[in-house]
């Protein structure tokens, strides 16, 4: 086996460009800043472009308008910096503009703690923006998760026209760790559907049960209309509102609908054991250590990994949770995906461990959890 | 030549408005230097001037308050062949300050025309960054306290090549019109004109005040001679060209055997400028040399060459799960700054843990075995003692062998730093 050393920045770098990711542009932030430096050195020598905007919301609003040139783009940033982008990330969703954003949190609130990990924005990332539409947030587990969660977060949005979100931490993302590309398993890469040459061609709009209008760059032989303001299929301002309604509808279900298909996740069966633990990001290691050392215990807990936590994959964790009485999670927050467990597990006993303070949650801790 | 502006949406304005004039002289530029709606991109943000997108024919780009810059300058990078214009009130002019000054400071190929009305007319009539001290807007007495701003001062300072000044109602709007779009670089329009909606309802602003207040002014430096430079995607790409293309990341296979084989953590407790980091690393490439799964964290504080430096490895022939350190096997104490942060580590260490210390450096008690190293008496320096501390554990015959550090180096350096690293753990090995 042959391994690869590297930082899990630098394998979403190398996941993006293995995706397909030709322009990026972000702002240095700790610890999201090897992303940037990291696609510098592979972008521009290939012909792709990577920029460095005079502040967060020039360097997404870059990205924005490149990706609908026709670009497969990419920003990245911490917990400051997806405050900054909130504006651009609204007029991605509603505006249907591909785009991967890394948030690589660490501590917070606010400036917080640079240096330090953290899952705390984890509510943030879906709800942080204006309108209420959801979005699609991955998380990465290790290094090896950076490269192929990246590359599927490219193939969600090109595939429906939306931002996507890697939300990684700093524990991930500036830990180096061995692994084996060979064993990468990397998805066909997947391009936004282009509108054929014979039809007149509506920015936004869709026909049949299609939910994600078919795409042409700006710049292209016909003309291409694109605005932040609520709009119907021909790009203008609509005012009408069963117009109006019928893509707030789309915006949402093109999503929520079709989250079977990327629900991403790892599970570890211990048979007899009446506790499920479920857990994601780097929690998910000490998760496994702990499940790994209970496994012969009277205490034993099956584990399962979430590496999708948005849209949330109701049907997935209220199957895989049927069988067991209890339900514990361990996050790295005061308590924020908790929250979609309680709600849809009504009838589970909950557990629960929170913690914020800049360190791993260890797995003794996690081990006295279940 | 066919009008650019659109059959569809005919343009609607308050009647008076500069704006009106301003979208029709920009038509007439476009099509006296033979654009098509396709060749063109016109990229607005919030408020009235914001309305030219949807008036024009042509590609068009509409978002956020005082962000159009931002998304023409991706299009632009994208596509170099379009001509992107970018329309702006001085509402936009403030909200989007910043994007305006790297603009100028950047260069890009991109024509931002400022309709400049002095106020807010969309949301009623408030001051903006370019409404006069003694005008009265619907900002109570709060424009009176702020001075505006001379915007093409401001973008000349910050590098722009083309600027220039001009009233919606000179004869030679077009013709200023065209020589701001077929400028090769960044160039900045600023027109002046009335808002009946609202400005003039309580200020006397009319086209002759307007050539007065613009004949007063005085005028505008040489900013072609001062800024003119590469415009700046062609400077990318000339940029780019020179760059080498990056190599695959490197792949280690196996080639050498670890003296243990299981869970294996080591802490290297340094400061600044003692090239932790790098060790700590070439730990992790001595491990994947020996066919060892590998973890590093570091802590660091944000200065440089000063403060602490750690950094915490993990070797292990199976897959590391839980990356913190819980039971360490080497410490490498080179300096008390890092000592400082891990002292509880060090009290709670197994018996049968090692500690490599320079000597000199405290520390707290604890149950482990320490070999004293005097860096000094082998003349190595402080950026080369981590690396002298791997030469030391690596006769230890615990976590490191020779042959692993060996390869580790090859790995990690080109031949002139491999032999001066060599000549270090010489010294530490000749002992």
């Amino acid at each position: 086996m042959a391994f690869s050393l590297m930082e899990g920045n630098e394998a979403i770098g190398w996941g993006a460009v293995a995706a397909g990711c030709n322009f990026f542009a972000g702002y240095p932030i700790t610890p999201a800043t090897t992303i940037y430096n990291t696609m510098l050195k592979l972008l521009p020598p290939n012909g792709g472009i990577c920029l460095q905007g005079e502040d967060e919301i020039a360097s997404i609003g870059f990205c924005l308008g490149a990706s609908m040139a026709g670009m497969k783009v990419m920003t990245a940033t911490s917990g400051p910096g997806i405050s900054l982008y909130s504006e651009q990330i609204s007029f991605a969703i509603g505006s249907e503009i591909p785009i991967v954003i890394v948030d690589v949190q660490r501590l917070g609130p606010s400036t917080g703690s640079a240096t330090k990990g953290a899952d705390g924005d984890v509510q943030f990332l879906q709800w942080g923006n204006s309108g209420g539409v959801p979005v699609i947030v991955l998380v990465p587990v290790d290094v090896k998760d950076c490269y192929e969660l990246t590359v599927h977060a490219f193939n969600l949005a090109e595939q429906f026209r939306c931002p996507v979100f890697v939300a990684a931490n700093k524990e991930v993302s500036m830990t180096r760790e061995t692994f084996c590309m060979d064993e990468l398993k990397l998805p066909p890469i997947v391009d936004r559907r282009k509108a054929n040459s014979t039809d007149a061609f509506l920015p936004f709009g869709v026909s049949g049960d299609q939910m994600v209008p078919n795409f042409l760059p700006i710049g292209s032989d016909r003309l291409v209309r694109q605005t932040s303001s609520t709009h119907g299929a021909n790009g203008y301002i609509t005012t009408d509102p069963d117009e109006i309604a019928a893509m707030q509808a789309r915006l949402e279900a093109k999503i929520t609908r079709n989250v079977a298909a990327f629900s991403y996740f790892e599970e570890y069966c211990v048979p007899d054991a009446e506790t499920l633990l479920i857990a994601y990001g780097v929690t998910a290691r000490a998760a496994r250590a702990a499940v790994e050392a209970l496994k012969d215990s009277n205490r034993k807990a099956s584990l399962l990994i979430l590496k999708t936590l948005w849209p949330v994959s109701e049907n997935l964790i209220r199957d895989k949770a049927r069988n067991y009485k209890r339900v514990v999670m361990a996050e790295m927050n005061l308590g924020q995906y908790i929250r979609e467990l309680e709600r849809l597990l009504p009838d589970k006993e909950i557990g629960f461990l929170g913690q914020m303070n800049g360190e791993l949650i260890k797995p003794k801790q996690i081990m006295e959890l279940i | 030549m066919e009008s650019l502006l659109n059959k569809s949406r005919p343009a609607v304005f308050c009647p008076g408005c500069s704006h009106d004039t301003i979208l029709h002289a920009l038509d007439k530029a476009l099509l006296e230097m033979g654009h098509t709606g396709r060749d063109v991109v016109i990229v607005t943000d919030i408020g009235c001037s914001g309305l030219f997108d949807t008036f024009f024919n042509t590609h068009a780009f509409h978002g956020l308050h005082g962000r159009a810059l931002t998304y023409a300058t991706g299009i632009k990078m994208a596509r170099p062949e379009l001509k992107v214009i970018v329309t702006m009130g001085d509402g936009g002019l403030g909200i989007g300050g910043a994007h305006v000054l790297s603009a100028c400071r950047r260069n890009l190929d991109l024509t931002l025309l400022v309709l400049n009305n002095f106020n807010y007319g969309m949301t009623g009539g408030q001051c903006s960054s370019t409404t006069p001290q003694e005008a009265v807007v619907g900002s109570g007495f709060l424009n009176r306290l702020e001075k505006p701003i001379d915007i093409c001062q401001v973008a000349g300072a910050a590098g722009a090549a083309l600027v220039s000044r001009i009233s919606t109602y000179q004869k030679d709007l077009v013709a200023r019109l065209k020589e701001a779009l077929s400028f090769e670089g960044f160039s900045l329009l600023d027109i002046w004109g009335v808002c009946p909606g609202r400005y003039t309802r309580r200020n006397k602003l009319t086209s002759k005040t307007i050539d007065s207040k613009l004949e007063g002014l005085p005028e505008l430096p040489d900013f072609k001679s001062r800024n003119f430079r590469t415009e700046y995607s062609k400077a990318y790409r000339q940029e780019a060209a020179k760059l080498d293309v990056p190599k695959s990341p490197l792949t280690i296979g196996p080639t050498c055997m670890p003296p243990q084989e299981d869970r294996q953590e080591i802490v290297v407790l340094g400061s600044a400028g003692q090239r932790v980091i790098t060790a700590g690393e070439l730990l992790c490439l001595a491990g994947a040399a020996a066919g060892c799964h590998a973890t590093q964290k570091n802590d660091y504080p944000i200065t440089v060459m000063k403060g602490h430096s750690v950094s915490e490895v993990i070797l292990s022939d199976t897959k590391i799960e839980y990356t913190g350190i819980e039971d360490p096997s080497v410490i490498i104490a080179l300096a008390p700054e890092g000592v400082s942060r891990r002292k509880a580590m060090l009290a709670s260490l197994s018996p049968g843990s090692v500690v490599i210390r320079a000597v000199g450096v405290e520390l707290p008690d604890c149950p482990a075995t320490v070999i004293d190293v005097d860096f000094k008496a082998h003349k190595i320096k402080s950026q080369d003692q981590a690396l002298a501390a791997l030469a030391v554990l690596s006769r230890q015959n615990k976590v490191l062998t020779m042959e692993m550090l060996t390869a580790a180096l090859n790995l990690r350096f080109d031949k002139k730093v491999f032999e001066a690293a060599m000549t270090v753990i010489k010294k530490m090995r000749d002992e």
